[in-house]
């Protein structure tokens, strides 16, 4: 069963944390203030496909995906993770969590001993665990595997995780803003080696992020949490349909913008550049061809800048 | 590469178009993989497969059980024929209506495209220093 990607699915999830009182190292004991990580969430993560999570700092992905990997429970909603038609909930679930790859930032790894012990920690506990591939992915990103974790560089670390996660071959592969420390070519290096054993070794992968930019093209889904709400769930060429650039003489391009809600503008000189949400209309398009305005796409990036910006103002706003 | 403001599928669509058009793959070539297009261009195979399933309801390419993306027999001639229907509207079109606001003479016009010696075998005109 192990081997059908998994699929995974929140319906109507909160995770919210009590205030409580917590010992600290010290001896001291201090207030710990709850808050709110997720409320009325739901969306699906499809079998199959490269989802990207996208949020700002703090807008519940770790908590989503903490979900996902049953390391915690929800405090109300259900979570459901497993092969297509048969998912369940995944708390303390070892036919569902066993398929279940998720590398945090922490990395989970010992942190002390050889990189090889922790490899072969992860080769006892995953059934599709691939030690050859484990062996060459550390060549690739050069780290040393007589190394303890301890004393790799932040960068290497990452790049270890980057390891765990592709060498698992998952159902579900999930990996927690993996890039952090990575510089700009061992980034590239782990898109690439994601996309071709993804293609070899088809699974469900999860990538949080928000450098959307240089990763949004991986994605074939989205989901889109902003404080601790689902934004949007859907897949990501209809997230880029969501908005469209115009560019052109500020008379002509404002006539167009006029029954559209508009997301940003920026001027030029006689020049003005506007975002507008969803996309022009055939008659709107034919409009703006004679009236030499240029349609375009928006970024993934902008767009989740302008939605998780404007969902902010409004907050404020009240 | 598939930078443009277009979505990703649509573009790789038009440059394999544009690859059969100008012969550079021939009918009964193989196309890439989606595989091979992901890790090239650093894309979602989902999205090759996307372009590759609209040319295929075009007529453009088709399937091989086991074997990949071929070019259609065919594909080619058909390519031709409606990108020649959409030339005069989409190409020549535009580029009168510029020629007018810029007060270019039609005569010039025609002088231009005569000097350009037509593959078409029509008479050229050779112009002397």
């Amino acid at each position: 069963m192990s081997h059908y990607p998994f699929g995974a699915r929140l319906d109507d999830v909160a995770v919210r944390y009590r205030a409580s009182w917590r010992m600290t190292q010290q001896g001291t004991v201090t207030r710990e203030t709850g808050g709110i990580a997720l409320e009325g969430a739901t969306c699906v993560f499809p079998a199959g496909a490269i989802t990207g999570l996208l949020g700002r700092n703090g807008a519940g992905k770790t908590s989503m995906l903490g979900l996902l990997a049953g390391f915690r429970r929800p405090t109300a909603g259900t979570v459901h993770v497993g092969p297509e038609g048969y998912e369940q909930d995944p708390w303390e679930n070892p036919a569902i969590v066993s398929g279940v790859q998720l590398v945090r930032e922490s990395g989970d790894v010992m942190n002390e001993e050889k990189v090889g012990a922790t490899l072969k920690q992860y080769a006892a506990q995953r059934p599709e665990w691939d030690a050859d591939y484990a062996a060459r992915l550390l060549d690739l990103f050069e780290v040393d595997p007589r190394k303890s974790p301890a004393a790799l560089s932040r960068g290497k670390r990452s790049a270890l995780g980057a390891t765990i996660g592709l060498a698992s071959r998952a159902p579900l592969t999930i990996f927690d803003e993996v890039y952090l420390g990575m510089d700009a070519p061992t980034r590239y290096a782990f898109y690439d080696e994601l996309l071709k054993d993804y293609a070899e070794h088809p699974r469900t992968i999860i990538l949080s992020s928000h450098l959307v930019e240089e990763s949004e093209r991986l994605f074939e889904h989205v989901v889109v949490v902003d404080r601790g709400r689902v934004l949007l769930a859907e897949p990501a060429d209809d997230m880029r349909a969501r908005g469209t650039s115009l560019t052109g003489s500020a008379a002509a391009v404002d006539r167009l913008a006029a029954g559209h809600r508009v997301l940003h503008r920026q001027e030029l000189g006689p020049t003005v550049m506007v975002t507008i949400e969803g996309s022009l209309t055939e008659r709107e398009e034919a409009e703006a061809a004679d009236s030499g305005v240029q349609a375009g796409a928006v970024p993934l990036q902008d767009l989740f800048v302008h939605l998780t910006r404007t969902t902010t103002q409004k907050e404020t706003e009240r | 590469m598939f930078d443009g403001p277009e979505p990703i599928y649509v573009q790789i669509a038009s440059w394999i178009r544009a690859q059969v058009l100008s012969g550079e793959l021939g009918e009964e070539e193989q196309v890439m993989s989606t595989t091979q297009f992901a890790t090239t261009f650093r894309i979602n195979p989902a999205t090759a497969a996307k372009a590759f399933s609209g040319l295929v309801e075009e007529g453009i390419l088709y399937k091989r059980r086991g074997l990949g993306m071929f070019v259609a027999p065919g594909a080619r001639q058909k390519l031709l024929a409606d990108h020649r229907k959409r030339y005069f509207e989409e190409v020549l079109d535009p580029a009168l209506a510029q020629a007018e606001i810029l007060d270019i003479p039609v005569g010039d016009i025609v002088d231009h495209v005569l000097g350009r010696a037509p593959r078409s075998g029509a008479r050229t005109v050779k112009k002397e220093k």
